[in-house]
């Protein structure tokens, strides 16, 4: 049975959600803005007979969680922006050995230590892959804590049915604030699908090894690599998720997600009064990037406006997938200040003027 | 007619070592350090319970000659990675198996961790006092005055820092139950190793904490000398930076004489 409606900040409805979704493992090192999510998990996992571990590093933790994983658990860690750049290394050896995990990113501002308030300046290094190798982990968006629940239990199934890492890409505002939410029921992990690869010695069978390297003279880290790329364009054909909200008659779509699309949600309503017809384009998962319902709406709406809490990383894969059809404008804020509706609202009216006052047009 | 002989088995390859041929050069310790792992699995039951980790370095492979689960760890992270298995499968056994570079430079501050938790896992650290795998650099416990490609006139503590000496450093930390460091330099000393590993394989299914065997082991290619002349730089001069015996013992096993 669902949960009752409960009143969660953001951190705390991750570390919940996780636990629901049958994640028996948690590794992790203090770094704000997340340090609510590690804490309420050591105290949680005890009820649940799970395991929190305090890594003595990022590197360390991203690798318990490999561990934990070719052993067979539902396994995640957590971290923020710097944090997660230490992490990149395990990422990259789990995507090569295709192992399962579920990776946090409350992100903030950056590059280098940057400063702890929210910023979405990591979107290139989520979706591209992150760390060395050609490889992708799908990164889903949430815009409240709702979805960041739902999300959770989304990234441990997607983890675990493509046996692929899955990035949770949220940021410090989302991790703070508190909204009401309803919990999933609880997995019961006898339910899950065995992992016929895991590890848990070879007694009654050949001995087997899970393994990155492939030094063969017969191509064989070349085939590995298609063998990984045919599973990337399954999840590309397969696992696009996005939500549009008043784009049927819309003169101008903005295209937004997490704490970015919130307050572009409310600028748009607020311009509703002023007779502005303003749709939302809202990528769920990031990559991959719901190219085409993007690219079919942009053939009904003359101009597209991109919100970003960066100064301008998501609006490429806007471009891949809107090319000339519509005129693209961009406006962009770095890490460390949380934007009004009102500025929102003055880039929208801004781009449909096309004046250039706030943001500005993309030259495709 | 002929009378029935009956044979008994003396001596074979362990159930836990595949018939691979492997890739180490003659004379390497790897050969005979993977022998005494499987030998002393074998003989303890636990070859299909085991769960290994190979470091990065010339052992790589190791999985493709052992004949037991194994799982590759990014270089260093072997005890992070084993800490993640051990968790989850508790009633299994679980081995690091780690080279100098991956044991005690990239991977140090997870090896001091994972020793200082007082998981339970048993590490075989491979100490040749060189990086073999990638040509014959200086290893964190390349000694004073040994030569290597990037210490060329032999390490000088001025210029490359002094040997670390990272069992004894461990030994400190109150997870750690017991510490020997062995040489496979001769006969005999390969027998203690093998007793070494089989008491540290003890206490991981006793559940009294971290585990370490050091096995100062010969790289004939890179110390550039015949099989021969590396067993014997071993026993005369590598220990003298490494004295052989027992570093830590908290077992409170008895030893057979």
């Amino acid at each position: 049975m669902p949960s009752e409606k409960m009143l969660m900040n953001g951190s705390h409805t991750v570390g919940e959600a996780a636990v629901r979704a049958g994640c028996r493992y948690y590794f992790g090192y203090p770094i704000t803005p997340q340090n609510e999510l590690p804490e309420y998990l050591s105290a949680r996992m005890q009820d649940v007979g799970g395991t929190f571990i305090q890594g003595e590093s990022e590197i360390a933790s991203i690798n318990m969680v490999l561990g934990a994983s070719v052993a067979g658990g539902r396994a995640m860690t957590s971290s923020s922006s710097p944090g997660i750049s230490l992490k990149q290394e395990g990422i990259s050896y789990m995507a090569g050995m295709e192992l399962p995990g579920v990776i946090i990113n409350m992100m903030r501002g950056g590059p280098g230590l940057g400063n702890i308030a929210p910023s979405a300046a990591d979107y290139f290094q989520a979706t591209r892959g992150g760390g060395h190798g050609d490889y992708r982990t799908p990164v889903l968006a949430p815009a409240g804590c709702q979805e960041l629940a739902d999300l959770t239990f989304l990234a441990f199934d997607l983890a675990d049915k493509y046996r692929n890492p899955v990035m949770l890409l949220g940021d410090g505002l989302m991790g703070q604030v508190m909204e009401p939410v309803v919990f999933p029921d609880f997995i019961d992990l006898k339910d899950l699908p065995r992992k016929e690869w895991a590890l848990h010695g070879c007694e009654g069978r050949e001995a087997r090894a899970v393994y990155s390297m492939f030094l063969g003279q017969q191509g064989e880290l070349y085939y590995h690599n298609l063998h990984l790329q045919e599973k990337y364009d399954r999840i590309t054909a397969e696992e696009q998720r996005w939500e549009t909200k008043r784009t049927d008659d819309a003169e101008i779509v903005v295209v937004a997600y997490g704490t970015a699309a919130r307050i572009a949600d409310t600028a748009i309503e607020e311009l509703e009064a002023e007779g502005i017809r303003a749709g939302l384009f809202r990528p769920i998962t990031l990559w991959p990037f719901p190219l085409p319902a993007l690219r079919k709406l942009s053939q009904h709406v003359a101009k597209i406006a991109v919100f970003e809490l960066s100064l301008g990383q998501m609006v490429e894969d806007v471009v891949l997938s809107v090319g000339e059809r519509a005129e693209i404008y961009f406006h962009g804020l770095p890490g460390g200040i949380i934007p009004t509706p009102a500025q929102v609202a003055a880039f929208i009216r801004s781009a449909l003027k096309g004046d250039g006052t706030v943001g500005r047009r993309i030259d495709v | 007619m002929s009378e029935q002989v009956e044979y008994i088995k003396v001596f074979g390859r362990p159930e836990s070592l595949k018939e691979t041929p492997t890739h180490y050069c003659p004379g390497c310790g790897h050969s005979v350090a993977h022998r005494l792992v499987a030998e002393c699995l074998d003989e303890l039951g636990l070859r299909g319970k085991t769960i290994g980790v190979p470091p990065v370095g010339c052992a790589v492979l190791a999985y493709n000659y052992f004949n037991f689960d194994m799982v590759e760890a990014p270089h260093g992270r072997a005890l992070a990675v084993a800490t993640g298995i051990k968790r989850v499968h508790p009633d299994k056994f679980v081995l690091t198996y780690q080279g100098d570079g991956d044991l005690a430079a990239i991977g140090t501050t997870e090896t001091i961790h994972a020793a200082n938790r007082g998981e339970r896992i048993s590490t075989i650290f491979i100490n040749n006092a060189i990086y073999g795998m990638t040509g014959g650099q200086m290893a964190p416990t390349t000694v004073l005055g040994q030569n290597a490609t990037t210490a060329p006139g032999g390490r000088d503590p001025r210029l490359h820092g002094r040997p670390i000496d990272i069992s004894r450093m461990l030994a400190v930390s109150d997870g750690v139950v017991y510490a020997e460091r062995c040489a496979i330099s001769s006969f005999k000393e390969i027998r203690k190793a093998k007793k070494a590993i089989k008491k540290a394989f003890r206490c991981q299914l006793d559940d009294l904490g971290f585990s370490l065997v050091e096995l100062l082991s010969p790289c004939p290619t890179n110390w550039k000398m015949t099989p021969k002349a590396a067993w014997d730089w071993v026993a005369k001069e590598m220990v003298k930076t490494y004295p052989l015996g027992v570093i830590k013992d908290l077992t409170g096993y008895e030893d057979k004489k």
